[in-house]
């Protein structure tokens, strides 16, 4: 523990996690301001909002004790299913694809909400099992349930992305817990052969479209692959110092789609050039670090899965996002978190960070306790 | 790990966890180097191509078509120009929606609902890529209130440019062709992004398309910073365009245009030489197009009137039109008689016709002791068909190519069907038969198989009113020498001079179209009526198809050749009535303009003004007549054809009937025509590829 002249309240934050978040988001508003023309409004001000007022929510989040996490795991996620279910019925009168519940004063959007719910509840069903229910067939049958219903209910809003988001962070969970490791493998060989049939039997045209020009950009340079030949263009022409800041004219003169929120990235990678790129992964690849290295501290089941699955949950954005803009994945809508602006995605993300942070602080009362 | 103990313990729970998570961790380092490899590969290594095409991005080329170069008569008056306008085009694929665009363009700029089909038409036909004319010439206005709109209408482009513009419009139709925007052939064969730059036209016909090279010029380029929707945020600069070669003809303007406009409305081509170097004053063939109506594409009801017109505009009749020279010929058919050593003096007795074997070739009147000189004076049939038969045709044939019938001149742009001029083995070529004593005489008064070009014919009154080869030339300052040395004497020359001079101003066939200039300049020439059809006599009456074509063959001053006309009027009846008054009127024009012009005038106000007043009436007329119920204008292609299928006349005609055998009920045609043969299938020999 330090000692000096810095109070210990402040002194006990995880500064190593916070201060390089921080610079994130503040490169994230740099990019920002730059893609407004050399405007803070309307981005870069209120992502910068955003992140003060969500972390003052993690803050919150990361003083609630753990017997409160595990007391509201069951509650909180029955409640979002039925928000899952309302969407999907809102969906189904107003017809198209709905995601937002309109709760008058605010949009909510509950698949959002779920990525850290599933973690949460998975993290409370395993410490609910004893240890010799983990490797029996059983366990798979209220695994699927807990799973299952909000992955199909968001997939059919339809969300394909958020729910193999829901899916993945779910999966990492349940691999931690330490279900046989073949079962995995045998999965992963299902879905090796399964995939291409749902591909051509489950998916809309659409999503088919993005997976086929994904593959293949250059086959339609102007029409549904221009999201991916306009992005790789703005990050290959950037070199390895970028164009300068505000020189990017992809995103400038409007050829890259959605310069501010999905293709982030590929805004700042003009402007930043390789340089930017590492520096980014790399504040990603510490943040990633720094929460494994709390759940493998932590004291008991429930916080170490909980705080690996919150981790992967970030880690999957980031993943998902830089891959597509990259060109090593379709497109699909998830933003880079601290970087592309928007408020709903940075609030789950910051959900997770608090649950980090409290973890955090269970690992180092327990230490500090002796145990 | 597949034989895990059946035991599982928090402990065993614990171990995997931590073992599990650093595969976990490590799998997030992995994807992070892939990234950052990925991010390299892209950014550093592939950097050339990608700094390429954000460049190609954000600057956005722009072409400025090239201004054509002027195509100036002698004189350096442009007969094709161009004329800065305010213009307006489209391009199918920018369209957001093609057919409320076009509506709102018809209501912004007030087009009438030919001009809207006609636009819907040719957006149909373009390909996607091409850009489409919707107007051009416009006042400042209406190109201000498309201006305006134009962010509300994507694919519409309003520019200020360049225009072809002909002054004299039809006049020069045919000489100098027209241009419209590049096929979509041209630029598949040409990947040239300035074919597909709007407001850029190619040449489409005749010397427009010929010179194309030259007249095309370089374009220039505007380099401009533009954002994705295609907003222009600056430019950055700019290269003037480099104007194409001008084309200096030996044309003049005004006596092109005059002759175009004397025509009135016949159907003729009159065509005017300089006597003292070879070069093509006039080219005309009239009716015409209007070339400055083809700029912007040809329309639909501009193409019904054009393909309905039994006066076939699309002919260049002067250069494509074939025609039996009829009595024209008398003049060449004098030197060659003289040549094969007839004297001039000798006289032949013509009772009113000539007989060979048992078949009697009727003349045209009984002349009575007839001379060389006096035979062209009143086209005596029987002289030349008596001395015709004397000297055998194969002595006269040889001379008509030598003064250029039959022939076909180098002149580059100008396509030209060259005709017949038969002979013994021609026809067992072409028919499988037998040359005749009845083919000579035919022949001999330029009947038959003969059929020639109006250029053709003048060409040869130039030849024989100076006695020198000339080579008709087109192109300003490139003077052909004259040909090999013509094989006549100037006292046989000086024969067919009087003879023809006679017919002018003496009492010969064209006495009413003697010159009334006060400098006394007199004309000779000689007249010509060709039948078109077997008559039993000659004719004028019957529809227009049927009547005679009318010839002239002229040169003046009489005595001192400066320059030779040829006129054809089809189906015009008598030479002396149709095309005879046209030459003389031209040649008033070219020593007096003043007077020419003020006859024209006259004229032109019982014809109903000017070519391109009737035009438009007609157009007019059309328009109110047929509205949008014409059918569609066929491709380029199909333009590019009707403007160089072949004359459907001439089919070869007998001009005599015998009176001795005609039978009671009467076949009117003494000599047997070629087994159907020559009527079915035009002599179409001489056409040029």
């Amino acid at each position: 523990m330090r000692h000096g002249v810095v109070p210990e309240a402040i002194a006990r934050e995880p500064w190593d996690l916070l201060i390089p978040l921080f610079v994130l988001n503040t490169f994230g508003s740099v990019v920002l301001y730059s893609a407004a023309g050399g405007h803070l409004w309307p981005w870069a001000m209120l992502h910068e909002i955003h992140f003060a007022v969500f972390l003052a929510m993690a803050f919150v989040i990361s003083r609630v004790p753990k017997e409160v996490f595990k007391w509201a795991a069951i509650p909180i996620y029955v409640a979002v299913v039925i928000m899952l279910v309302l969407v999907d019925l809102v969906g189904a009168v107003k017809g198209g694809s709905q995601r937002w519940l309109d709760l008058g004063f605010m949009q909510l959007q509950p698949s959002e909400l779920m990525k850290p719910t599933i973690v949460l509840a998975l993290a409370k069903f395993f410490d609910l099992m004893p240890p010799g229910m983990t490797r029996t067939w059983r366990i798979l049958v209220p695994l699927g349930g807990i799973v299952g219903v909000p992955a199909l209910l968001v997939m059919a809003q339809p969300d394909l992305g958020t729910g193999l988001s829901i899916t993945a962070g779910a999966v990492v969970v349940v691999f931690l817990a330490g279900l046989p490791m073949w079962w995995f493998i045998g999965a992963g060989a299902a879905v090796a052969v399964v995939a291409p049939l749902a591909f051509f039997t489950l998916l809309h045209g659409y999503q088919r479209d993005r997976v086929m020009v994904f593959l293949d950009p250059e086959s339609d340079p102007l029409g549904k692959g221009y999201h991916i030949t306009q992005s790789k263009i703005a990050i290959g022409s950037g070199g390895f110092w970028g164009k300068g800041f505000g020189n990017g004219s992809q995103s400038h003169l409007d050829y890259l789609p959605e310069a501010h929120t999905d293709f982030a990235f590929a805004t700042m990678a003009e402007e930043w050039g390789l340089a930017g790129g590492i520096f980014t992964i790399a504040i990603f690849l510490w943040v990633f670090r720094w929460g494994m290295r709390v759940a493998q501290n932590a004291p008991d089941r429930f916080s170490g899965l909980l705080a690996a699955g919150m981790t992967f949950t970030i880690f999957f954005y980031m993943a998902i996002n830089t891959m597509m803009v990259l060109g090593l994945a379709p497109v699909v809508g998830i933003p880079l978190p601290w970087i592309s602006h928007g408020g709903s995605a940075l609030m789950t993300n910051m959900i997770c960070i608090g649950t980090l942070m409290a973890v955090d602080r269970w690992n180092r009362r327990g230490r500090s306790l002796g145990i | 790990m597949f034989n895990e103990p059946r035991h599982v313990s928090t402990g065993t729970l614990r171990n995997s966890f931590e073992r599990r998570g650093v595969l976990i961790a490590g799998l997030q380092t992995g994807l992070g180097v892939l990234l950052a490899v990925r991010t390299g590969w892209i950014g550093v290594v592939q950097n050339a191509k990608y700094e390429t095409a954000s460049e190609s991005n954000r600057v956005n080329l722009t072409l400025i078509p090239p201004r054509r170069g002027l195509i100036l008569d002698r004189n350096d008056n442009p007969l094709a120009a161009n004329r800065s306008d305010y213009r307006v085009d489209l391009i199918p694929e920018r369209l957001a929606d093609t057919s409320g665009t076009i509506a709102e363009l018809g209501k912004l700029l007030g087009l009438g609902p030919d001009k809207l089909q006609d636009l819907a038409d040719r957006v149909d036909k373009a390909h996607r890529f091409q850009p489409v004319e919707v107007a051009s010439g416009l006042e400042w206005d209406k190109f201000a209130a498309v201006s305006v709109r134009l962010p509300d209408l994507p694919g519409v482009i309003a520019q200020r440019g360049f225009s072809r513009s002909y002054p004299t419009g039809p006049s020069v139709g045919h000489l100098v062709g027209y241009v419209g925007p590049a096929s979509a052939e041209d630029y598949e064969k040409d990947r040239n992004p300035l074919l597909i730059t709007p407001g850029y036209k190619v040449g489409k016909d005749s010397l427009e398309k010929f010179f194309e090279p030259s007249l095309r010029g370089v374009p220039g380029a505007r380099r401009a910073e533009v954002t994705a929707s295609g907003k222009i945020v600056r430019d950055l600069d700019m290269r003037e365009d480099v104007q194409g070669e001008a084309l200096k003809l030996t044309i003049d303007g005004g006596l092109q245009d005059y002759a175009a406009r004397r025509i009135g409305l016949e159907s003729a081509a009159c065509v005017v030489i300089d006597c003292t170097d070879g070069a093509i004053l006039a080219l005309t063939s009239m009716p015409s197009f209007d070339p400055n109506a083809f700029v912007g594409g040809i329309g639909r009801l501009q193409w019904k009137m054009l393909n309905e017109d039994d006066h076939i505009p699309l002919l260049n009749k002067s250069v494509r039109g074939l025609y039996p020279p009829g009595s024209t010929m008398k003049p060449m058919a004098s030197l060659a008689l003289q040549v094969a050593g007839v004297s001039p003096d000798e006289v032949v007795n013509c009772p009113g016709g000539y007989r060979l074997g048992s078949r009697f070739f009727r003349c045209d009147a009984t002349h009575g002791a007839t001379d060389m000189r006096k035979a062209i004076e009143q086209s005596c049939n029987t002289y030349f068909w008596s001395m015709a038969h004397r000297v055998g045709y194969d002595a006269i044939a040889p001379v008509a190519k030598v003064l250029g019938l039959g022939v076909e001149f180098d002149l580059p742009g100008i396509n030209q069907r060259y005709g017949t001029i038969p002979d013994a083995a021609w026809k067992m070529r072409k028919f499988k038969q037998e040359w005749t004593a009845a083919d000579s005489l035919n022949a001999s008064i330029g009947q038959g198989y003969v059929s020639v070009s109006p250029l053709q014919l003048a060409v040869m009154s130039a030849r024989i009113a100076t006695g020198k080869n000339l080579q008709p030339y087109l192109l300003h300052g490139q003077k052909k020498p004259p040909g090999p040395a013509l094989p006549f004497t100037s006292e046989q020359l000086g024969v067919v001079h009087e003879g023809m001079w006679r017919v002018v101003n003496g009492s010969g066939t064209a006495r009413g179209s003697q010159l009334k200039l006060d400098s006394g300049v007199q004309m000779a020439g000689k007249t010509g009526t060709a039948q078109v059809r077997a008559l039993v006599a000659r004719g004028h009456f019957g529809d227009w198809k049927g009547r005679d074509h009318a010839l002239f063959v002229s040169y003046a001053p009489a005595d001192n050749p400066r320059y030779a006309i040829a006129v054809v009027v089809e189906h015009g009846t008598f030479g002396a009535r149709a095309a005879a008054p046209i030459a003389k009127d031209v040649y008033t024009y070219l020593f007096d303009p003043g007077k020419a012009w003020e006859t024209l005038l006259e004229m032109e106000k019982g014809w109903g003004g000017t070519p391109a007043d009737r035009m438009a009436r007609k157009y007019a007329s059309f328009v109110a007549q047929y509205g949008g119920t014409a059918p569609k204008v066929e491709a380029d292609k199909a333009v590019t054809a009707a403007l160089n299928r072949p004359d459907p006349s001439p089919i070869p005609v007998e001009t005599v009937i015998s009176e001795d055998e005609t039978p009671p009920s009467g076949a009117p045609v003494a000599t047997p025509s070629p087994s159907g043969a020559p009527s079915a299938s035009p002599p179409a020999e001489g056409t040029t590829p």
